[in-house]
């Protein structure tokens, strides 16, 4: 009779698992957040940062375009003198309290970055940096050299170009 | 009948299932327990998480009709969105709190009228002005009634008005940016507790005198209350474009101690109404002394009115000095105004601007309909609720049936303006909200209930008992013309038991209850911050669409602004030292500086130089006799300092920024006031020496 009892508690304890595993199962097909991570925290370049470690192929920086808004390829023509010094104005106000040209500071030197990244990459690295320190093989690794976040400075695409063309007339 | 049967039959089967069962198990109830207790947490997890998918869409936590419990119906899923903001008084804490509701939620307390070390508030140079008064500067203040702008009757999302008690002010807060924005003084007024119910289209927020003084103040006998204090209406118009409020004109009144008000709309868009109670006049004892009449009044004030006399030339001047603080949003800094005189309307001048309505015993609350037909208040020590008619009221008027008239202002005739009585309400009466349904609901303090009932017929249809002591109650929208209809919040003045106990001071207690069917279902409590008196809420989308998530640093004009870390600098004026600093993720530009003196008043003109949603840094300097800073990115904050000792002091960021947060520190060395240190700062300074 005992094991009659315990017979019936376990078909029941079944019951219960199995409705959940349902449950459960339609939950994780519904749709994934919509809130953006918060840029910088620690949890968040402590997990991107552990992920990168299990990356298998590394990205060729030259053909990799990045995530983020710029999906077409930019065109790239002789420097625009006039757009290279609205981007030094904008690379002054927004960028340069991380970045120097010529030395690493918070972040990387970029001197010759135009030489070691695709225009569409760095356009991409302004413009949307949480999504590419999270996905893109290059920026994941960056961070992980850098333990500093790249700070999201919100710029516009126009003025992310600006500030390429300012890198480009460093690299002439 | 049919119903009956079918169930004795399921009755008969399961006792017949459940003496099987005995004959092949000796335990029974043993069993049965179990498989209860299973099947329940089973249904339970499943209504759980099946809610839990069900708000999987942003901002919508509307439980599955399948469940009707409590849990599902205020639980929101991480991550996910509450269907409305409510903002409730901080009472005496002179803020107000944020909540998301069904949850309960803290979201964020408001720094209004009390300094707020948290973030700087009222001790940065750039908010100390907003806590200016004609008593110079005051630190904190005791804030009671939230009121949404509006436009045509419905919270706009635009404002949010809340008065000052103690030291009659109002202040009003930008909803894009949840920060307090304008704060104005009421003048001649004291006790500034019936107010800052703003109007229809929010032409003006109305503030009245809970405590007559004379106006202007001057010294004379208590004793010579009747002849020499006067109660005192005030009309604070609001500016449509940057919101700006200045007072228009204020109307005297007989010294009665005005205690609520409320704006009319629809019908009775033109008038406010206020209740009063110590028509006996009385200087001392009032808990006594001012309940001796059967009825006080409601006070009913023809604004448009006002407003022609004033036009008109009616308004005679008085002058006593008043501050307006604003901020200024250019340069992120407030600025405080003084000014003179005030416009003052003698109703003795003014006919057909103001009547009185009697009202039994002491009423408090003053709420009006959402078609702004009738006009309900509640009389503390009544035993019914009086519902007046704003139609019947006009008539009333048209036919002069008055019962006499005070100071020149006519006492209409009781039986001429009531629509009807709720009788037998319970004990206590203080405020009533309106639904969607034609349902009031009036909060009963001493019988701790609200009562549920039917606007036209004043029947009672349900009542449910909160815990304890209710004060105010709040329907979302429910003191618009389209109230949301789905809840009543509870903000109880007593908590007791209700929580963990935290020695003898405790949290007050809220109590989130479903209106959505015919009974009222109680979902859950939550404690609040200060002592809540009303509140307000609103549809969270009205909100979100217009958040602000950082500044734009090309639109800060502060005086101190450094744009770039190359602009950062040390200067000396005297004995005053400005340090122009930045900060970003992970440094303050410069971070060593030198040439600092004992007796010195140093400046830091902090910018957050960051350009993204939620990234703020904060600023605190080892022994300062002031608060810390928070510093929103893109904007510019200023902390003095005034060192006393010479040594080496350190400051750094105090909200956890990034990963190499803790590497966000300097260095100012303090060197005695007759040495000659030089003025020196840098940061990183093998490249950066400038």
């Amino acid at each position: 009779m005992k094991i009659h009892l315990n017979l019936k508690e376990k078909a029941v304890s079944i019951s219960v698992i199995v409705s959940l595993l349902v449950v459960f199962y339609s939950c994780s097909n519904s749709s994934s957040t919509e809130n953006t991570s918060t840029s910088g925290t620690t949890e968040s370049s402590a997990s991107s940062t552990s992920a990168s470690n299990t990356e298998a192929a590394p990205a060729d920086p030259m053909t990799d375009k990045g995530i983020g808004p710029i999906t077409s390829s930019i065109e790239i023509a002789a420097l625009d003198n006039a757009l290279a010094d609205k981007g030094k104005g904008i690379f002054e106000a927004k960028c340069s309290a991380c970045h120097k040209i010529e030395k690493r500071v918070v972040g990387p030197a970029l001197g010759g970055v135009t030489k070691r990244r695709t225009p569409e990459w760095v356009m991409n690295m302004i413009l949307n940096p949480n999504e590419m320190t999270a996905n893109d093989p290059i920026a994941k690794d960056l961070l992980a050299n850098y333990a500093a976040q790249m700070a999201n400075q919100n710029l516009t695409q126009d003025e992310a170009r600006a500030v390429l063309e300012f890198f480009r007339s460093n690299d002439k | 009948m049919k119903q009956g049967l079918y169930l004795s039959f399921l009755d008969q089967m399961t006792n017949k299932f459940l003496t099987n069962l005995n004959l092949y198990f000796m335990n029974v109830s043993y069993f049965c327990k179990r498989f209860s207790q299973e099947m329940l947490l089973a249904i339970v997890l499943t209504t759980l998480l099946f809610s839990g998918c069900k708000n999987g869409g942003k901002g919508s936590s509307s439980p599955m009709a399948m469940s009707d419990d409590a849990a599902s119906k205020v639980y929101v899923a991480p991550g996910k969105y509450d269907d409305y903001y409510m903002f409730t008084s901080g009472g005496f804490s002179g803020q107000v709190g944020v909540y998301g509701l069904p949850s309960g939620r803290l979201l964020k307390v408001l720094p209004v009228f009390s300094q707020n070390p948290e973030n700087g508030y009222g001790y940065s140079e750039e908010t100390k002005p907003m806590l200016m008064t004609s008593h110079g500067f005051v630190p904190w203040g005791d804030a009671h009634h939230p009121s949404l702008s509006k436009t045509d009757g419905n919270a706009d999302g635009r404002w949010l008005f809340i008065n000052e008690n103690n030291t009659p002010r109002i202040a009003r807060l930008d909803l894009k940016t949840f920060t307090t924005s304008d704060i104005i003084e009421i003048p001649n007024s004291s006790g500034n507790h019936p107010s800052p119910f703003c109007t229809e289209n929010t032409e003006y927020v109305i503030a009245g005198t809970r405590f007559s003084v004379p106006a202007p103040n001057k010294d004379v006998p208590i004793s010579s209350y009747k002849e020499n204090f006067k109660g005192m209406i005030s009309l604070v118009k609001v500016d449509q474009g940057n919101g700006h409020m200045s007072l228009a004109c204020q109307i005297i009144t007989p010294p009665f101690d005005y205690d609520k008000n409320h704006a009319g709309k629809g019908v009775s868009r033109d008038w406010t109404f206020f209740t009063c109670y110590n028509s006996e006049q009385a200087h001392t004892m009032l808990e006594a002394n001012a309940s001796q009449n059967d009825k006080d009044f409601i006070m009913a004030v023809n604004w448009r009115k006002a407003e022609e006399y004033l036009k008109a030339g009616k308004a005679k001047e008085m002058n006593t000095p008043y501050y307006h603080n604003y901020m200024n949003e250019s340069t992120q800094s407030a600025v405080s105004e003084v000014l003179k005189s005030e416009m003052v309307l003698d109703p003795k001048d003014c006919p057909g601007m103001l009547y009185y309505m009697p009202c039994p015993k002491s009423p408090h609350g003053v709420d009006v309909s959402p078609t702004g037909e009738y006009i309900c208040a509640s009389g503390k020590l009544a035993s019914l609720i009086p519902v007046y008619s704003f139609d019947k009221m006009q008539k009333a008027i048209e036919a002069k049936a008055f019962d006499g008239e005070i100071d020149g202002i006519p006492v209409l005739k009781y039986d001429a303006v009531i629509a009807g009585e709720v009788q037998k309400p319970g004990l206590g009466p203080l405020h009533t909200e309106f639904d969607d349904k034609g349902y009031a609901y009036t909060s009963m303090f001493i019988s701790s209930e609200i009562v549920k009932w039917k606007l036209g017929t004043w029947e009672i249809v349900d009542r449910i008992p909160t815990y304890y002591a209710i004060g105010h109650l709040m329907v979302p929208g429910g003191d618009s013309k389209n109230p949301y209809g789905k809840y009543v919040v509870a903000l109880n003045k007593i908590t007791k038991d209700r929580y963990l106990p935290t020695g003898p001071e405790l949290t007050q207690a809220a109590q989130l209850i479903d209106i959505s069917g015919d009974k009222m279902k109680m979902l859950l409590d939550f404690p609040t911050i200060g002592e809540p008196h009303y509140a307000q809420a609103i549809a969270a989308d009205m909100l979100t669409k217009n958040n602000v998530k950082y500044y734009k640093i090309e639109d800060n004009h502060h005086p101190y602004v450094c744009k770039s870390e190359k602009d950062t600098r040390v200067e000396r004026k005297g004995n005053e030292v400005h340090i122009y600093m930045t900060c970003i993720r992970s440094h303050f530009a410069p971070d060593n500086i030198e040439g600092v003196k004992v007796g010195d008043v140093v400046y830091f003109h902090i910018t957050n130089l960051e350009q993204d949603w939620d990234v703020p840094h904060g600023f605190a300097v080892e022994g300062n006799n002031n608060s810390e800073l928070l510093i929103m990115p893109g904007e510019t904050r200023t902390l003095k300092w005034e060192p006393k000792d010479i040594g080496i002091i350190p400051f750094y960021c105090t909200d956890f920024c990034s990963a190499l947060h803790q590497e966000m520190q300097g260095y100012i060395r303090v060197s005695d006031k007759n040495a000659n240190t030089p003025i020196k700062f840098s940061l990183n300074e093998d490249d950066s020496q400038k």
